[in-house]
């Protein structure tokens, strides 16, 4: 059987369905290639050889007697911040080397539930810090597209191995932007689902009033075959949504000429100014083109606040990391130093070993946005400034159903370029930081290239609009190419 | 706003990490950077507006029966813990 990898999770289900591969088969082939070929650009922390190939073989012998799942026997693999129990959850950190979960994250159960089969572990930028995957401790993952080129982050390992066809689908998360960027970056669609709409128990913490857990895949189809049946209220999360689930793959369909009849998509002259590149404001440009043509309108709207999320996100989500990575002390799980000589040791120690610089800088930054005398300054100010920005969109949902802009201001860029300046890589953020200030869902997409590299062009919706970004996307990639193609050296 | 050696020092101390001189100067000029960028927010005018601590306006923090859920798991815990000993957590003398 060839060609298994460049499959779509369709049609890979298709093919189980008519009984022309098995699990296992299909398993087998995909980590035939990956023990070939991931190495080439890190993607991946750690593969799940035995644990994968028992999911494989229950799903085979759930589809014998006919008890299939709807993802009976499909092969996805989680970011490396999704527990799984008793196999290591690095959170690309090494104060995370060693740690194997007792217990599974309620995404890895719910996939698990419905038949999918954890293929592996998805490298990371450390803790979800970075837009490049430079910061992991298991080191950087390569654009598959060039391979001196960085992947985007922070979820750089899931998109670059969708993108390199290892793995059809890939849960990712996004704090700032860390599903959008990398998915744009790499050529594949990903979703950020509404805040609250996928349970964040067992997804190692950021910034917890911005993360959210979502999917990366080849299109947005997949997107929502996957996003199905991971969203949905947890009683374990105590931010968890309790509404429930839109069904995101039956709400794809749409009048086969006209299915954006109506839909108002709003473009923000804010989103298109000093600072993007020349070809990408022209590629999503062109990407508007193609929606009105399917019937959609455009609309000119404003996000006028749209220049501070950068300066807001900075200060909130460090706050909150400095919060939530305070429980690595080295007592619980997690890396201790050696020889401590006494409990100050074993913390500072523990801590400044276990992390790596860009983790411990914004915990240094958050620490002093959150010390007495700094706190209205700039914590209660930056919260202040994140209701303006949640105000924007409100007023632009008076106007439109949606709001169309770019992902990320240029396209893949090399490593090691931005790695010396914190603030010339968090300008990597500046589309795509508001989405997680305000909640709202986003949508990347492929919609064109420049000089080899994709461009992602993004969608963003008021609260629980999956189903119409998810819709939008799927008729724009069923009439045009660019979703289907493929980096050369990973065809 | 420049953030000097001093103030690394003292902000690491309350984040409880170790650092040495060098990379307190490091950090000195990088957390600058940050802190300078965090500045633009003095610009705006937000007398009138409240914080916004979740991202979605309307939600509650939802409370639950105040019943057990949670099973004993201490052990499996505790094969995660550096050191352990007859199911206590070890740590460095505390009391002399």
């Amino acid at each position: 059987m060839t060609d298994l990898h460049s499959m779509t999770l369709h049609a890979m289900r298709d093919l189980l369905d008519r009984g022309e591969c098995s699990s296992v088969e299909l398993l087998d082939a995909l980590q035939q290639r990956i023990d070939a070929r991931a190495a080439e650009i890190n993607c991946f922390v750690s593969v799940c050889g035995e644990r994968a190939r028992a999911q494989a073989q229950a799903a085979d012998d759930a589809r014998a007697k006919g008890e299939a799942g709807p993802l009976s026997g499909l092969p996805i693999a989680h970011k490396d911040l999704f527990c799984t129990r008793d196999h290591n959850t690095t959170c690309g950190s090494r104060m995370l080397e060693n740690f194997a979960p007792p217990y599974d994250a309620t995404v890895v159960e719910k996939l698990d539930r419905a038949g999918a089969v954890t293929v592996a572990k998805a490298n990371m930028d450390e803790f979800a810090m970075g837009s490049s995957n430079e910061n992991s401790y298991f080191g950087a993952v390569k654009n598959p597209w060039d391979l001196t080129r960085v992947p985007g982050g922070s979820s750089g390992g899931s998109a670059a191995a969708v993108a390199a066809q290892f793995v059809p689908v890939a849960t990712a998360t996004d704090t700032g932007g860390s599903i959008r960027q990398p998915a744009a970056l790499c050529g594949v669609t990903g979703i950020k689902p509404t805040y609250g709409r996928v349970s964040r128990f067992g997804m190692v913490a950021f910034a917890s009033s911005l993360d959210q857990g979502g999917v990366i895949a080849r299109d947005a189809a997949d997107c929502a075959l996957v996003l199905e049946h991971m969203a949905g209220f947890d009683p374990r999360d105590s931010t968890s949504v309790d509404r429930p689930v839109d069904a995101y793959s039956a709400s794809l369909a749409g009048d086969a000429t006209r299915p954006l009849a109506g839909l108002r998509i709003g473009v923000p002259e804010e989103y298109f100014g000093e600072g993007l590149d020349t070809a990408v404001a022209d590629a999503v440009m062109a990407a508007v083109d193609t929606l009105e043509a399917l019937g959609a309108e455009r609309v000119a709207v404003s996000l006028p606040h749209l220049p501070l999320a950068l300066p807001s996100y900075y200060v909130v989500a460090p706050a909150e990391a400095s919060s939530n990575l305070s429980r690595f002390d080295g007592v619980r799980y997690g890396y201790r130093c050696a020889d401590p000589s006494d409990l100050d040791d074993l913390y500072t120690r523990s801590r400044a070993e276990g992390f790596g610089d860009e983790v411990k800088r914004r915990i240094m930054v958050g620490t002093y946005a959150l010390s007495a005398g700094y706190f209205d300054a700039y914590y209660v100010k930056a919260q202040k400034v994140r209701r303006l920005i949640a105000n924007d969109f409100h007023a632009a949902w008076e106007q439109c159903d949606l709001i169309l802009g770019p992902v990320s201001p240029t396209t893949a860029f090399a490593i090691g370029e931005k790695s010396d300046d914190p603030v010339a890589m968090y300008l990597n953020d500046i589309y795509t930081l508001s989405a997680n200030l305000a909640g709202v869902p986003g949508l990347s997409m492929p919609c064109g290239f420049a000089e080899g590299l994709p461009i992602g062009a993004q969608l963003l919706g008021p609260h629980f609009s999956e189903s119409m970004l998810l819709k939008t996307a799927h008729h724009f990639q069923l009439h045009t190419a660019w979703h289907l193609e493929r980096p050369a050296a990973f065809a | 706003m420049a953030v000097t050696e001093k103030d690394v020092f003292d902000i690491a101390r309350l984040a409880r990490l170790a650092i040495d001189p060098a990379e307190a100067r490091l950090y000195a000029s990088r957390l600058s950077r940050v802190l300078d960028l965090a500045g633009q927010l003095a610009s705006v005018d937000t007398d009138e507006l409240a914080p916004m601590a979740h991202p979605l306006d309307d939600a509650v923090q939802r409370l639950r029966d105040d019943a057990v859920t949670e099973s004993d798991q201490r052990d499996s815990f505790q094969t995660q813990a550096p050191a352990v000993e007859r199911g206590l957590y070890l740590v460095p003398r505390v009391v002399e």
